[in-house]
């Protein structure tokens, strides 16, 4: 990774629902083939800030640019183009309950290319091949488990060759082998697509085997502590909440 | 022994020992603190409190609820307790629970607000909702336009198969309902017109009843239920299920790929529904004719002069109405509902409740406008 340059910049972040602020003061730039981790406790606005990237929510102050375009200032087109260019893996998977994973792979395509039929047929097994459920191209979501939904769901985020690649805690849920596969995964994506990868988790194991750069959220201040590689975090920063974080609260006690 | 005891003696130097023993089990009887509180109150002279649990067989959380209460009284009384007499297990259970203190803050506070101001946030929440609707109402009118143009992004199969639940898998309970709408219709009318002697006019009473209004507003209900409500459930959980999100992401917008094809097929398929349903009610009341001795021929004559081009129309029109209102109150109920299980099945009753009413209103206004005009 020799490049480095910027892809996704935040800039002066605020997110708030309504009148709560979430967080507020977020600054950090995320550079092309990273794989960013955005890490913090439960329920500090990990996936709301997630949300804002990916166009879901819009901030309450600030920016959000991809590459040199503000995401929330441009035009509906502008705004369709970059999000062609998303893929996004929910926390739930949320695939289409109503459509075969076939379908569900197949949607993006439909909707952004000019494929015919076959073509689409060929590129949703090759997209399903490479999450290992060649073969499950008939199946409906509801016949099949949590961790093969999880697949499908990145399937169909992939479905587009997406420049940057979004996961919100995919590893939740999943058993230990199947989340290490998950961030093998990953890794093998973001080498062999060039992809930037953007994921949101407060598994360390994942946080230290795939992330090169992270940002750390606290509730309590309701901004940042830090931005970095996760394994530097750990040796560099002597902050007590992010030591305490990345060591499982082994730095609680004096 | 297997009942629970306790057993207080007096120890020198003002120490009171309390003796537990036997079976200490959640739900059984046992002893509670007030023993020990009414033993201090007795003799207010004591120091300190040990615990002998020789013959304790059993225990649970009986025994630390006991003992945490004693403790309790213990720190209002200022006397000090000894432990060690206490089983390992209970000793640690009770540091944990005494561990951290209780957070006082974290109780919910029940804000009682004044008449003023709940009439006040209704009234808020009254113009948000209108708000809502006419946005929504909006944003489906402009799909409307974009499908018309040929720019509207949904697909063809889930139309088809929308329509095909909306419509034929209807049938069977709208036949049934419809049917016996009709029949009632037919009794309550014909032992009226019996004291005239003019049976025969319950053809007449029937046919337009139900032409005009009673097909469109069973139907409607029918559908209510059935499918507006399973609009707002299926749009509901996908709502939950992130579903709706991942199209957002993808620039399909909702209202093109779910809501439109929905109302369009609702919308579509009530007109011949109520139809059926107007048939169907005329079944019915023939029946009732029958046994009254109206021959069917006879009966269906009658219908057919009592009925003319405007019930009909009026009868469809409604329909027509009734579907864009079910499949709306449907579908706006399933977008608004929010991310947990139980939010899904408000929508899904929420729904019903503003079909339904928006049903009858809707019927008054069209009646008091045919009124007017003469039709």
């Amino acid at each position: 990774m020799n490049k480095t340059e910027a892809h996704i910049t935040i800039s002066d972040l605020t997110m708030a629902y309504g009148d709560f602020v979430v967080m507020r003061n977020l600054n950090f730039t995320i550079n092309r083939e990273d794989i960013f981790i955005i890490m913090g406790g439960s329920g500090c606005g990990k996936s709301t800030l997630m949300r804002h990237m990916i166009g879901l929510k819009t901030p309450a102050k600030g920016k959000v640019l991809y590459g040199d375009v503000s995401f929330w200032d441009a035009d509906s087109e502008e705004k369709e183009r970059l999000m062609r260019r998303f893929g996004i893996l929910y926390q739930s998977g949320a695939l289409w309950s109503s459509m075969t994973l076939a379908e569900n792979v197949a949607l993006p395509l439909r909707q952004y290319t000019n494929m015919n039929e076959q073509e689409i047929g060929a590129q949703v097994s090759l997209k399903l091949s490479l999450v290992g459920l060649s073969g499950f191209e008939g199946f409906y979501p509801s016949e099949i488990s949590g961790g093969m939904q999880k697949r499908a769901g990145l399937a169909r985020a992939m479905a587009l060759d997406p420049e940057v690649l979004f996961f919100d805690e995919p590893s939740a849920g999943l058993d230990p082998v199947s989340a290490k596969r998950l961030d093998d995964l990953i890794l093998q994506l973001r080498d062999s697509l060039g992809a930037t990868v953007v994921v949101v988790t407060h598994e360390l194991a994942s946080i230290f085997a795939i992330g090169n750069n992270s940002v750390f959220l606290d509730p309590e201040t309701r901004t940042m502590l830090a931005v970095g590689d996760p394994n530097l975090l750990l040796k560099e920063n002597h902050d007590p909440k992010i030591q305490n974080f990345l060591r499982r609260g082994a730095a609680e006690k004096p | 022994m297997s009942e629970a005891t306790i057993n207080l003696k007096r120890l020198p130097g003002e120490i009171l020992a309390i003796h537990l023993a036997g079976k200490w089990q959640l739900g059984k009887d046992v002893p509670s603190a007030g023993i020990v509180q009414a033993e201090l109150t007795a003799h207010p002279s004591a120091k300190g409190i040990v615990f002998n649990t020789d013959g304790l067989s059993f225990w649970d959380s009986s025994i630390l609820t006991f003992l945490v209460d004693v403790m309790k009284l213990s720190v209002t009384e200022g006397i000090k307790i000894e432990r060690d007499g206490l089983p390992t297990g209970v000793r640690h259970l009770i540091d944990l629970a005494t561990a951290v203190p209780k957070t006082e803050d974290a109780q919910k506070s029940v804000v009682h607000e004044s008449v003023l101001s709940r009439v006040g946030s209704d009234a808020i929440q009254l113009v948000k909702s209108t708000g809502e609707l006419v946005s929504f109402v909006g944003e489906t009118s402009v799909a409307l336009v974009r499908m018309i143009k040929g720019k509207a992004r949904f697909l063809t199969s889930d139309l088809w198969l929308l329509i095909q639940e909306a419509g034929v898998q209807a049938v069977p309970i709208v036949s049934l309902i419809s049917f016996l709408v009709g029949l009632i219709l037919a009794f309550v009318g014909i032992l009226q017109l019996e004291l005239f002697g003019a049976q025969i006019y319950v053809a007449d009473l029937v046919s337009i009843a139900m032409v005009r209004e009673m097909g469109a507003i069973m139907t409607g209900i029918i559908m209510a239920g059935r499918t507006g409500a399973a609009y707002a459930a299926q749009l509901g959980t996908m709502q939950v299920n992130e579903e709706i999100d991942a199209l957002e992401t993808l620039a399909i917008p909702a209202m093109e790929f779910l809501v439109l094809p929905r109302m369009l097929a609702l919308t579509l398929m009530m007109p011949p529904l109520v139809l059926y349903a107007d048939l169907m009610g005329i079944l019915g009341g023939s029946v009732v004719a029958g046994m009254y001795g109206i021959h069917l021929t006879v009966y269906l004559n009658r219908v057919i002069t009592a009925l003319n081009l405007y019930h009909l129309s009026i009868g469809l029109f409604m329909g027509f109405v009734f579907g864009v209102l079910v499949s709306l109150s449907g579908c706006l109920r399933g977008m608004q509902c929010g991310r947990s299980a139980s939010e899904v099945g408000n929508a899904a009753t929420s729904a019903v409740v503003t079909s339904i009413v928006a049903i009858i209103i809707a019927t008054a206004v069209i009646t008091v406008i045919c009124n007017i005009f003469g039709i």
